[in-house]
């Protein structure tokens, strides 16, 4: 079906069961237990999972398959942030233009940028593309401020008249897909769980099952096939006749315009831009995101995005009281022991949880959380059979 | 003229740390073949170095002085640093004054250990790896040395000054014959080059030299050979890592009074310093050397004003626009040497 083979459209099927009953699976607490602060099931959040997820399978197109590591991706992103933003300001509130605006500009930017930078491989491809990147910061936070709006970004404000919009004087824009506000949500109270249904968060959730498909369907065909040739081994591709030059742009712009993607989203939820979307450190995440979650994988991009971003907003909210809170039961000693071995690791210090754990991964797991959990399947299939065998041992012949 | 010779002066300083930082890049890509995104860190834990020194210095405990009262009318209650009763108050205090310096002594020994423990622990076991999982190992650990940095001394700069001695500033155009205050340049700045000088040449002296230097040199070049030799060629390109941490640390506390040291220091260079490596080329010594000086003083050229006017944001991005057009005219950077990473 849709071009899959039963083992994609059943990843495809999960994937898409799970975005769709998200409100439910993120929010399994109640809210009234002490365990809600790590429900994260509120718009805000499930729309980050979502469109960074967005984001980190493109990166993952242009990393998994062939090999080439871009430091400056986020400079896609924040292009394309910066296009939807001017469409939304000044032709229409509706986000579907905004969204295809971003698509497009980050789209012709990785070009330019692309047609460069693959001219080196290995680290100086890297260090090409953070350069190109920092610039893009540099110049949009001072130089480009008449366009970029500088350290401020740009927001829409009340005296932006979009042409395709009737807003009452002063009014300020909202996001929209025809008429629907993107914060609309639906409430739904279920004893003691609050569920809620947000409108961006649904758009984005489509997107982003559109853009799995597509990455699917790349992974899979025989241009992804070619990419999996230049990460390989690139000599002996052009040896055979093909110049890898041009597949390798087509998926550094593939994967620049899921960047710009990612970008026109992220606007569409919270109408604004600043320029610390396009810095090194923005380009860093989605590295970790992929790595963390499996590269070269089709799960493991959107499942790396999920873990930083839980991480990023639910476990950096957890102060000392809390875990005061938590080790409650154990006499006081102890208590303020434990308490003081775990509290570097949370709150403001997520950031040493997050490294310690890329590193172990990085380490001890190349193939990230994917290939951890794969890793266990097999143990546990392994331990199955050999319960079997062990009973039955027949002699051999 | 006198606007030319400010910034090229101007340029000196940042242009060591740049400097100082892609030597110590490049001896260990040299070396370990190993591209270390963790170097940053080591600047900045050897600028942090600095800060713990000077926070040992000046230990105290509490003396009631009796002959004083506060404004509470209680007898006043003065931190006397534990130097002043073991040397004496003045001399006390200009150990105290000199504590940046100072701390050199300290640094080295420490970074020498960060470097080899490194080495060691963590970077011996990605040899046979992909220089992706090399970069990627390595970012890690910078994560993890800047979030620990951060959880001890804070996310604020620590102010760090340079001993009273060298607080003014030089006033150069007097001494070149200029009109006086034309030129001025804060003596600490030229303690900086020149000791960056000293560094530089220093480790060339080491590796030209000695046998120890010899050895080293001819494993960059052919690793297995010397090995064959019976050479135990491993060990001694740990220590080479070492010394490279050391170079790095060493960057990091004379930075120190220039620059208040954050836990994002190291980050901050490391871009910066990744850039000069590949300008000057991947694994030569005085290619990265020649390219952190030369882009330190682009640089401070294109903040002048006159500049700024005719391309305005050029200071910006400058070092990137350089990095982009020696990387696609001339592959393997200013004096890179042929067969090393072209791939």
């Amino acid at each position: 079906m849709l071009g899959l083979n039963k083992k994609d459209l059943q990843l495809m099927l999960i994937v898409t069961g799970l975005t769709m009953l998200a409100p439910f699976i993120l929010n399994p607490f109640p809210e009234s237990s002490g365990m809600a602060q790590f429900n994260a099931g509120y718009p805000d959040l499930m729309q980050r999972f979502v469109i960074f997820g967005i984001f980190a399978i493109g990166f993952n197109l242009l990393f998994g398959l062939t090999g080439y590591l871009s430091f400056g991706h986020a400079a896609f992103l924040g292009v394309g942030s910066y296009g939807a933003i001017w469409m939304m300001k000044l032709v229409t509130l509706n986000v579907i233009p905004a969204i295809f605006m971003g698509v497009i500009v980050a789209g012709i930017f990785s070009v330019a940028v692309g047609y460069i930078c693959l001219r080196r491989s290995g680290i100086y491809f890297s260090i090409l593309t953070l350069a190109f990147a920092q610039m893009s910061y540099a110049l949009a936070y001072s130089v480009l401020t008449p366009i970029t709006g500088g350290e401020t970004g740009l927001q829409i404000k009340s005296t932006d008249r979009p042409l395709l919009s009737n807003l009452a004087e002063g009014e300020t824009g909202r996001a929209n897909l025809f008429g629907m506000d993107m914060r609309q949500s639906f409430e739904l109270n279920v004893g003691d769980w609050l569920f809620t249904f947000n409108a961006g968060y649904y758009i984005a959730a489509v997107v982003m099952l559109i853009a799995f498909y597509i990455s699917i369907r790349i992974f899979r065909s025989p241009f992804g096939l070619m990419l999996r040739a230049i990460k390989s081994n690139q000599t002996r591709m052009s040896y055979t006749g093909l110049n890898p030059r041009p597949h390798t742009l087509a998926a550094f712009v593939i994967s620049g315009m899921y960047a710009g993607l990612a970008g026109g989203l992220l606007v569409a939820m919270d109408t604004q831009v600043g320029p610390e979307r396009m810095f090194w450190t923005a380009s860093g995440e989605v590295v970790l995101m992929t790595i963390l979650g499996g590269v070269g994988t089709l799960i493991g991009p959107v499942l790396g995005a999920g873990v930083i971003k839980y991480m990023e907003n639910i476990l950096s909210k957890i102060n000392k009281d809390v875990l005061h809170e938590w080790f409650a039961f154990m006499p006081d000693g102890l208590e303020d022991f434990i308490v003081f071995l775990v509290y570097p690791f949370i709150g403001k210090g997520w950031h040493l949880t997050l490294g310690i754990l890329f590193m172990l991964v990085v380490i001890f797991l190349p193939g990230g959380l994917v290939e951890g959990g794969q890793r266990i399947g097999k143990w546990i299939k392994n331990r199955g059979k050999a319960k079997d065998t062990g009973g039955s041992t027949e002699p051999a012949e | 003229m006198e606007a030319i010779i400010l910034q090229i002066l101007n340029g000196l300083d940042k242009g060591s740390a740049y400097a100082l930082i892609a030597l110590g890049l490049t001896l260990i890509f040299g070396t370990l073949g190993v591209v270390n995104f963790a170097h940053g860190a080591l600047f900045m834990i050897g600028a942090f170095c600095a800060v713990t020194f000077s926070r040992i210095l000046t230990l105290s405990h509490t003396v009631v002085d009796e002959t004083k009262t506060d404004f509470l009318g209680n007898p006043l209650k003065v931190d006397v640093p534990y130097l002043h009763d073991l040397f004496g108050q003045a001399t006390g205090d200009a150990i105290i004054d000199w504590a940046v310096p100072l701390s050199i002594l300290f640094t080295v020994p420490v970074m020498m250990f960060v470097g080899y423990a490194m080495e060691r622990g963590l970077i011996k076991h990605f040899y046979n790896r992909p220089h992706a999982d090399q970069i990627l190992v390595t970012f890690g650990l910078a994560i993890v040395l800047q979030e620990v940095i951060k959880y001890f001394y804070g996310a604020n700069p620590i102010p760090t000054p340079a001993p009273q001695a060298f607080a003014g500033s030089f006033d150069f155009g007097a001494a070149l014959g200029f009109d006086p205050n034309l030129i001025i340049y804060p003596y600490w700045r030229i303690i900086y080059f020149v000791f960056a000088a000293v560094i530089i040449g220093a480790v060339f002296a080491f590796l030209q030299y000695t046998t120890f230097g010899m050895v080293v040199r001819a494993g960059m070049a052919d690793r297995e050979t010397v090995g064959l030799l019976g050479i135990n060629i491993d060990k001694r390109f740990t220590i080479m890592f070492g010394l490279a941490a050391a170079v790095a640390g060493l960057a990091g506390v004379m930075y120190t009074p220039i620059n208040s040291p954050n836990y994002h220091m190291g980050m901050d260079f490391l871009v910066l310093s990744f850039v000069v490596v590949v300008v000057g080329g991947m694994g030569s010594l005085p290619g990265a050397v020649l390219a952190g000086f030369l882009l330190g003083i682009l640089e401070s050229f294109a903040s002048m004003r006159e500049v700024l006017e005719i391309l305005p944001g050029l200071n910006q991005i400058i070092i990137y626009l350089v990095a982009i057009v020696i990387l696609l005219t001339r592959p393997r950077g200013l004096m890179g040497r042929k067969g090393v990473m072209e791939d």
